[in-house]
């Protein structure tokens, strides 16, 4: 088994990448441990093997013994391929990429974005979980993780559109804004896309999805496949440009949404050709240009900051903006916004079903959050953190209520008002 | 030649020597390595990259607080260490003559007493970091020869230094011969090893404010 392990490949494939700032991360660590304080994955399990900053060794190691100025002693341990199969769990099964490590570092350092190349690293070794590489291959394949063929995309909006009677546009020639759906909720949360086209229609944007390029989540940036990563990116930038589009709305998937905001134009060598927004900063926009009438929403809820939004995205205060006089009874988990715990599934973790009992040690830490605010349901923009709840929910039984954003604000639409264009 | 002239004389050199291309060494062949050029488009309300860098650095300077409570200890003991370190580099009169002698310039030096106060303080504190080191399971697991052999470098100029002015065991010339070499060794080592982290925290630090702010996220 681990003979087919190509060390070398992992190296090679690793030390490729290393532009300055990976380097100077790399060199810089000074072990000091505390990014384990902050990481949910030390802080359920308990073990320092958890710690952010051990999961970089073999990274770190292979650098030095390859690139570093003094690798020519030859001082630095060499990796093998033992080594690389027990650190492939833990590159993959216990980060999120959530960076909540890097606000405890002294240094500084983005640890997420080595995991990032480390997990290609690892791919080019042939390593990596069956099931995380599972569903990049079938992104390929058949242009989503959950096997949404075109077909299918057309199947379940035909079927949407008609139960909910929500016109959904689809393959319209010419919109100012493409839609793109993570298929977690075309499968499993449909509902939040009847709730996007409903938002939409109600504010008159010009707008519509391609089947050309419709997925938002990327697999293949999570799973460390660097060809299927672009070609996701590229299927969208090629929907966007045959349509016209000038902004790309990404759904709740946060991922998605630091993928295709702040790394997609790195993969392709070149600016995006539109402004990409996640759902929530575009329905904060609709809501400052008055486009957005909502009933009060009575019930106590807390916002759960997906990692990719919030922390590494930059846009923890739009959901706020959106919740303000609409949530009547809103109330911060402690820590929350930039701080908040990740959910425990982001990252790719999600789709490994060995690391199920991780997530749900890290959920604890969620269910204690909000159950100290005493919220009846926390809400999230994010389906890949919904669906890891949802399953971490039902596993520990907890009776607690877990909402999406987009779909209550789309439940409290002042209709009449503002009728579609 | 006896051990004193030695170790003021060619040891100090060559150890300033190793200690200046070195670090000259690591930062340009970190530097000249590619950088990439960030192409996403930054947010409209982005600072400018220096205001993103400067604010990178001032961020790390302590913990956030939902967990400055875990990181307390090693944050507070870090900065004893750190500044104990730079009050007795910079304020012992006979390092400020020292230095004046390499860069020509001076400042009013701290009465001795409190120089050794302050080293006692900071080799208190060494001890702790080392203490931790060898009991946390987490620092036990990620601690490596680099980290206990900067430790020990760092450390024994603190102690060589407070035998020296305690005129302790050994003639004064002795102590003093022994305490510049161990200063030599520091040197030597720094550039090589985990103690490079002295210039590198402004690089690193300078890079993640600088990435995060172009995104109008703190972290």
């Amino acid at each position: 088994m681990t003979s087919t392990i190509d060390v070398h490949a992992a190296a090679q494939t690793f030390l490729a990448h290393t532009e300055a700032h990976l380097v100077s991360y790399l060199e810089a660590c000074v072990h000091c441990g505390l990014c384990a304080e902050a990481c949910h994955f030390y802080q359920a399990s308990g073990n320092p093997e958890h710690t952010p900053a051990y999961k970089l060794f073999p990274i770190a190691q292979a650098y030095r013994r390859q690139k570093f100025p003094l690798a020519w002693l030859g001082l630095a341990p060499r990796i093998d391929a033992d080594d690389l199969k027990h650190w492939e769990t833990l590159l993959f099964d216990t980060c999120t990429l959530c960076g909540r490590c890097t606000t405890a570092c002294p240094m500084g350092i983005d640890i997420a974005s080595i995991v990032t190349g480390a997990r290609r690293a690892f791919v080019a070794a042939g390593l990596g979980p069956a099931d995380l590489l599972a569903a990049a291959d079938s992104s390929r394949e058949h242009g989503s993780p959950l096997g949404l063929t075109a077909q299918k995309l057309r199947e379940r909006i035909e079927w949407l559109a008609d139960e909910h009677g929500v016109p959904i546009a689809l393959d319209k020639a010419k919109a100012d804004v493409l839609l793109t759906v993570s298929s977690v909720e075309m499968m499993k949360y449909p509902e939040s896309v009847v709730a996007m086209a409903k938002l939409l229609n109600h504010a008159g944007v010009d707008w519509t999805f391609s089947s050309k390029g419709y997925e938002a989540t990327n697999f293949g940036y999570l799973s460390g496949k660097s060809d299927i990563a672009k070609l996701m990116v590229e299927r969208i930038v090629d929907a966007a440009q045959s349509v016209g589009a000038r902004t790309v709305v990404v759904p709740e998937c946060g991922h998605a949404f630091g993928v295709l905001r702040w790394t997609a134009a790195n993969m392709l060598g070149r600016p995006l050709p539109f402004a990409v927004l996640h759902i929530s900063e575009f329905l904060a926009q609709l809501k400052r240009a008055g486009k957005l009438e909502l009933t009060p929403l009575k019930e106590s809820i807390t916002y759960h900051d997906p990692c990719q939004i919030s922390r590494r995205g930059g846009a923890a205060r739009d959901a706020r903006y959106l919740l303000e006089d609409f949530a009547e009874d809103f109330r911060e988990m402690t820590p929350t916004g930039n701080l908040n715990w990740c959910c425990g599934g982001g990252g790719g973790v999600q789709a490994i079903a060995r690391a199920a009992d991780l997530r749900y040690k890290v959920f604890k830490i969620k269910m204690d959050q909000v159950e100290q605010t005493g919220a009846q349901t926390m809400v999230s923009s994010c389906s890949n953190c919904r669906l890891t709840m949802d399953e971490s929910k039902a596993h520990w039984k907890w009776e607690g209520g877990l909402a999406s954003l987009v779909e209550l604000v789309a439940d409290h639409l002042v209709e009449e008002t503002k009728p579609a264009v | 030649m006896n051990l004193l002239a030695f170790a003021r004389g060619p040891a100090l050199t060559v150890a300033l020597a190793v200690f200046v291309f070195g670090v000259a060494w690591r930062l340009l062949s970190l530097l000249l390595l590619p950088w990439a050029r960030d192409l996403a488009v930054a947010r409209a309300t982005a600072p400018p990259a220096l205001v993103g860098a400067v604010k990178g650095f001032v961020r790390h300077l302590w913990p956030p607080r939902p967990l400055a409570r875990g990181a307390l200890i090693v944050t507070v003991n870090g900065y004893v260490f750190h500044l104990g370190l730079a009050v007795i580099v910079f304020g012992l009169a006979q390092h400020i003559l020292f230095l004046r002698g390499l860069f020509g310039v001076h400042w009013p030096n701290l009465p001795s007493g409190v120089i050794s106060a302050v080293a006692v303080v900071t080799l208190a504190s060494l001890f702790v970091a080392l203490g931790r080191r060898l009991t946390n399971p987490v620092l036990k697991l990620i601690s490596t020869s680099n980290d206990y052999f900067s430790w020990f470098v760092t450390m024994l100029p603190v102690a060589t230094g407070l035998i020296a002015v305690s005129h302790l065991w050994a003639p004064y010339e002795t102590l003093l011969a022994v305490h510049m070499l161990s200063v030599s060794l520091l040197l030597v080592w720094l550039p090589f090893g985990k103690l490079m982290h002295a210039f590198l925290v402004f690089l690193t630090r300078a890079e993640t404010g600088i990435v995060y702010s172009r995104r109008g996220a703190e972290i």
